[in-house]
């Protein structure tokens, strides 16, 4: 990375009682980037988020915004928009007062603050709505004034904490559009925290995977999903087949538990007869009459634009896969007898599992 | 089809109307019964005309000048003859006597020493029994109790009466003292409610921002001053308080003065101790308000670039506004009714009205004054709660 | 259905209403006094022993007071009250609005049995109490003899206490002032003796704290807060018994007064009542009261029968009474108002 506008620096989070909420966290955030810190709740993504924003010290490490260490400055100070998971809009101002507070701590020109006012509402279209006050507009309305109001100072950085995670799906979907939209008109930094895969994997540049204070992966969505370096985020990030075994070669043949082998791609170097977790997509998996190993149908479940088939392997493994609902051939039935197959390309040896245990996974 | 869901809402609202029945039954006899009443005295006048119903008539007809006619006067001492030795001639005694220092003791020796045969002289017999039957101002005193409804105890309550030509002048300046009490009681409880507000609104913000497991043991320490009995409260500021009192001591042993302080007995006991016992009802509000904003609203202010201090005057305050309006109204109102407090820790010019309703009606049963200065602090109370409203209303639209 | 649920609950409400009566006509006989020491020794000697022989037992309550709480409770005809002990002033207004029985004198050994100031055709005197100066002998060595010492503040520095209201203050006031015991009322019932009083008054009005308990003037001397009060003597002497305290009470110009038992009208245990107050002025019953509480007993003879070495702490001892003054009810039925009025305008000044 070329250019670091934001950077953790060995940071680590400790609070009282020895909880580590954060572990030596490395990562670098460039200027105009789109990074998601993801993971479920207790990852440390939020303290992480918190930490930039000024509202948690570092317990160790520093943070680096635009090369200038950030230690010592307040958060009123860092010039950082946030938007908030609750939006934290002020009831008792208008939704212009509530967008030009920044400004008007800021002390701005009077004729300015209208300015910015208005061009901030119509960047959110929210034109006609600088009267009201908060409790008269709808969930989204309210989260795009937040948006609007952390904007409007025109902000290098921007922070947001699970913003979208009040609103019913629809609505969310169609926000997640418009901010990667914001965002690319207006080429600001934004780093947003989402427990939310989908949402990570639609809207952001790159990835950050966040799990027990520490980072699993970061990367483009692409990479995350086609190329997961843990099985955790094969689990977390999208869906996966996990079945676990023993590293046979370095080749990658996988002696599965249950006395079945199949070739795999390496996702790091695994010691040759270590325990390893092999992680297939569900759309990765072949169903055939022909080729493959021998599978019994055992639940068709319909999912509108695809259909969810689970089988059971011979050795006992269970095994899903996701066909476009058109393309679902009609011997694919209850109790049919088929064969799966996959690319051993697609097929990923990543780290052992504790525990594992495929039946759980599928159901 | 629309009629059925309309008759089964309906139904179950008339079943809980008849369950609120009970309560709203219980309320109106014991608390706005007796209230209604008890201002209703305040201009009410029927003792007189109760005992004595014709002289009572006959003396509201009399012009006011030198002394009344004959007329009214055989009328008197007739129906004084009947009235003895009943309850009725009491209750008149004692009502003339709120007119008269003295009456009381004139007209019930009057009633006794009033000889049976008829008079040719009745102003002169009178005269005879006590001089003062032959002061128009006694008489003046009657006309002006003569009833049935009189504006004499509003006027008492406002430091002001009726002089023996019926205008409304000031009580003599050595008697005047409902309307510096009302000023008083107000004062108070104003300084009182601003003394609260701001002992208060730390120590709501801090419970309100700590966990439940800290901050519910805490609520608990900020109710017991309000679970305990006033008499042991009181005590207990006594001991600290006095000359040789706890508070007293440290502030020598510190250096802080070589003298006692004089801490109680007077306008600081009384404000210490009203603050200590009212205090929870300004940190109950404020708190509930307070665990409704959160942490979030000062964080985006502050991430908005606002320094704590202006975050907390633009975005915190106004937001804790309800908080401290209800809480505010809750002690000021509170605080206007007492008067065992500033019995028990005051001195002489620390008493509030609520002491003298409690003297007219227990002490001298004097129930028209106590129902007049009942009124007038329930007016005062009503025009502050207006003004309350009306200003909270406008600064909620302009805000 | 909810018609009928309705119509239930208000049958169990009248119910109810209609049980209330029932509940008070099987009340126990009710005496109410003043709380605190005095009727604890009332306890010991009127209650106890009554019950004890009589088989009638006795429900207590206190009270501070107030004809209006009185007048309250017989004009609602809920009298759960029969015998209560009244001061004089309540007992002449209520006894002239009808608030109480009348007494049978002849049932109670005749009027001449008792002190004059104890008969009344509804009441009998129950004791007979003193408000005078006190001190704490431990803190003044040479203590003060009158109330001409009590406003003499360079003799005698230090704060006073006195009763807030006017009772008993102006009294003093005026004796303060060379006015002599007989003549205090006299003078009071003139505007120009009022003023007097409050004149006086001023003198010391910044040295003044005011009581409105009778357990604080005890406590202020105890505290050192005032080097005098104006005092109820009983409480005094007992504080000495009972605290070990040197605390003196001067009995030149103190004020003494008569409370009196009565039976509220309409009282459902009139005839149980009437034989407790018998009970309660009785000689050998009385004669026991004044060693216990320090306040004098009514009944003559009882007086006599007394404890000799407590007979010098009463309101009754010859010797006592030759200074003292009777408080005057009359005057203070009539004025009682107005005179507070002008007292809490004055103190507030």
């Amino acid at each position: 990375m070329t250019d670091r506008f934001v950077v953790f620096d060995g940071v680590t989070k400790t609070f009282a009682g020895g909880v580590h909420a954060v572990r030596d966290l490395n990562l670098d955030i460039a200027r105009g980037e789109f990074v998601t810190f993801l993971g479920p709740s207790g990852s440390g993504k939020t303290t992480s988020l918190m930490m930039l924003a000024g509202f948690e010290t570092p317990s160790a490490g520093s943070i680096l915004l635009d090369g200038r260490p950030l230690d010592r400055l307040p958060p009123y100070h860092r010039g950082i928009g946030m938007v908030f998971q609750s939006y934290a809009l002020f009831p008792h101002m208008t939704v212009a007062e509530n967008i030009a507070f920044p400004l008007t701590v800021r002390r701005r020109a009077k004729a300015e603050i209208e300015d910015a006012v208005k061009q901030a509402l119509d960047l959110v279209q929210l034109s006609a709505m600088g009267g009201r006050r908060p409790a008269q507009l709808s969930g989204g309305q309210q989260q795009r004034v937040a948006l609007a109001r952390a904007l409007v100072f025109k902000p290098s950085l921007v922070l947001m904490d699970e913003p979208l995670g009040a609103l019913d799906r629809q609505l969310r979907e169609r926000m997640q559009i418009e901010i990667k939209h914001i965002h690319a008109r207006l080429g600001v930094t934004l780093v947003y925290v989402t427990h939310d895969q989908g949402e990570a994997l639609t809207m952001s540049d790159r990835i950050a995977v966040f799990r027990d204070g520490g980072l699993q992966q970061v990367g483009t969505p692409g990479e995350v999903y086609e190329r997961p370096l843990t099985s955790f985020v094969a689990q977390f990030v999208g869906e996966s087949n996990q079945f676990g075994g023993t590293l046979g070669d370095a080749a990658g043949m996988v002696e599965l538990d249950g006395g079945w082998r199949m070739p795999a791609t390496l996702a790091h170097s695994i010691a040759a007869g270590a325990r390893t977790t092999v992680s297939i997509r569900p759309e990765r998996i072949r169903i055939s009459r022909d080729d493959g190993a021998p599978a019994t149908v055992q639940e068709l479940i319909y999912h509108g634009d695809h259909m969810r088939v689970v089988m059971r392997l011979e050795s006992g493994h269970a095994v899903f896969a996701k066909l476009l609902t058109g393309a679902v051939p009609d011997w694919v039935r209850h109790g049919a007898q088929v064969r799966v197959s996959w690319d051993g390309r697609d097929a990923r040896a990543l780290d052992a599992l504790p525990n594992h245990r495929t039946e759980e996974k599928l159901r | 089809m629309v009629r059925q869901p309309i008759s089964r809402l309906t139904r179950p609202r008339f079943a809980a109307w008849l369950l609120v029945l009970p309560l709203f039954l219980f309320s109106a006899a014991t608390f706005v019964v007796p209230i209604v009443m008890m201002l209703a005295r305040s201009v009410q006048d029927p003792e007189l005309s109760r005992a004595f119903p014709q002289t009572a008539r006959l003396v509201a007809q009399w012009d006011g000048r030198d002394l009344p006619p004959a007329a009214v006067m055989n009328s008197f001492i007739a129906e004084l003859r009947a009235a003895r030795g009943t309850e009725g001639l009491s209750f008149a005694a004692n009502r003339l006597n709120s007119e008269i220092s003295g009456f009381r003791s004139m007209l019930l020796r009057t009633a006794r020493t009033l000889p049976a045969a008829p008079l040719d002289d009745p102003a002169a017999a009178l005269a005879r029994i006590d001089p003062r039957w032959g002061e128009r101002s006694t008489w003046a005193a009657m006309r002006r109790a003569s009833g049935p409804l009189t504006d004499g105890f509003l006027l008492a309550a406002l430091d002001r009466q009726r002089n023996d030509d019926g205008a409304i002048v000031r009580v003599p300046e050595e008697r005047a003292v409902f309307v510096s009490v009302l000023i008083r009681t107000l004062w108070i409880s104003a300084a009182v409610t601003a003394f609260c507000l701001v002992l208060g609104y730390p120590v709501a913000y801090l419970i309100a921002s700590l966990p439940a497991k800290i901050a519910n043991p805490l609520l608990v320490l900020v109710l017991i001053p309000f679970w305990t009995s006033v008499l042991v409260r009181t005590t207990a500021w006594v001991v600290l308080l006095q000359r040789d009192g706890l508070v007293n001591g440290l502030l020598q042993r510190l250096g802080f003065t070589d003298q006692p302080l004089a801490l109680i007995y007077n306008r600081t006991g009384v404000l210490i101790a009203m603050v200590h016992v009212l205090l929870p009802l300004m940190v109950l509000p404020l708190y509930s308000v307070m665990k409704g904003i959160g942490r979030a609203p000062m964080l985006a202010a502050m991430s908005l670039g606002a320094r704590p201090f202006e975050a907390f005057v633009r975005v915190y305050l106004p937001q804790s506004a309800a908080g401290i309006g209800a809480g505010c109204l809750l002690v000021f109102i509170s605080a206007l009714g007492y008067y065992v407090t500033p019995e028990l820790v005051g001195g002489g010019g620390d008493q509030m009205i609520s002491y003298f309703i409690a003297f007219y009606t227990n002490r001298t049963t004097n129930w028209g004054l106590a129902g007049a200065l009942s009124l007038i602090l329930l007016l005062a109370t009503g025009l502050l709660y207006v003004a309350y409203a009306r200003l909270s209303r406008s600064s909620a639209a302009s805000a | 259905m909810i018609r009928s649920l309705g119509m239930r609950a208000l049958a169990a409400l009248s119910l109810c209403a209609l049980m209330m009566p029932g509940a008070a006509a099987a009340r126990d006989l009710t005496v109410v006094g003043w709380g605190g020491s005095s009727q604890a020794a009332q306890r010991q000697v009127y209650y106890g022993p009554f019950t004890a022989q009589t088989r009638i037992p006795i429900q207590e309550d206190s009270w501070s007071g107030g004809l209006g709480v009185l007048r309250t409770r017989v004009q609602a005809g809920n009298v759960t009250w029969d015998v209560v002990q009244v001061e004089a002033d309540e007992l002449q207004i209520g006894c002239d609005e009808g608030l109480f029985e009348r007494i049978d004198w002849a049932a109670m050994g005749g009027r001449d049995a008792f002190m004059p100031e104890a008969v009344s055709d509804c009441g009998v005197g129950a004791v007979a109490w003193t408000v005078g100066l006190a001190y704490d002998g431990a803190r003044l060595r040479e203590g003060p003899a009158s109330w001409a010492d009590f406003w003499d503040l360079q003799r005698f520095p230090g704060q006073r206490t006195l009763r807030r209201g006017p009772k008993y203050t102006l009294e003093i006031a005026l004796m303060s002032d060379g006015v002599p015991p007989s003549e205090v009322y006299n003078v009071l019932r003139t505007p120009a003796g009022v003023d007097r009083a409050f004149r006086r008054l001023d003198q010391i009005k910044p040295n003044i704290i005011w009581w409105t308990a009778g357990a604080q003037p005890g406590q202020l001397l105890a505290s050192g807060e005032v080097a005098m009060a104006a005092a109820y003597t009983s409480r005094m002497y007992a504080a000495r018994r009972d605290d070990n305290r040197d605390l003196r009470v001067v009995w030149n110009g103190s004020i003494f007064a008569v409370d009196f038992w009565v039976v509220l009208r309409g009282s459902s245990n009139r005839d149980n009542a009437m034989r407790f107050i018998q009970f309660a002025t009785r000689p050998e019953n009385q004669s026991r009261f004044p060693t216990l509480a320090f306040q004098g007993a009514t009944n003559l003879q009882a007086a006599r029968q007394g404890e000799a070495a407590v007979a010098p702490s009463l309101a009754t001892y010859p010797d006592n009474m030759r200074v003292s003054v009777p408080l005057d009810v009359e005057f203070w039925v009539d004025n009682i108002e107005e005179l507070t009025q002008r007292f809490n305008a004055w103190a507030a000044r």
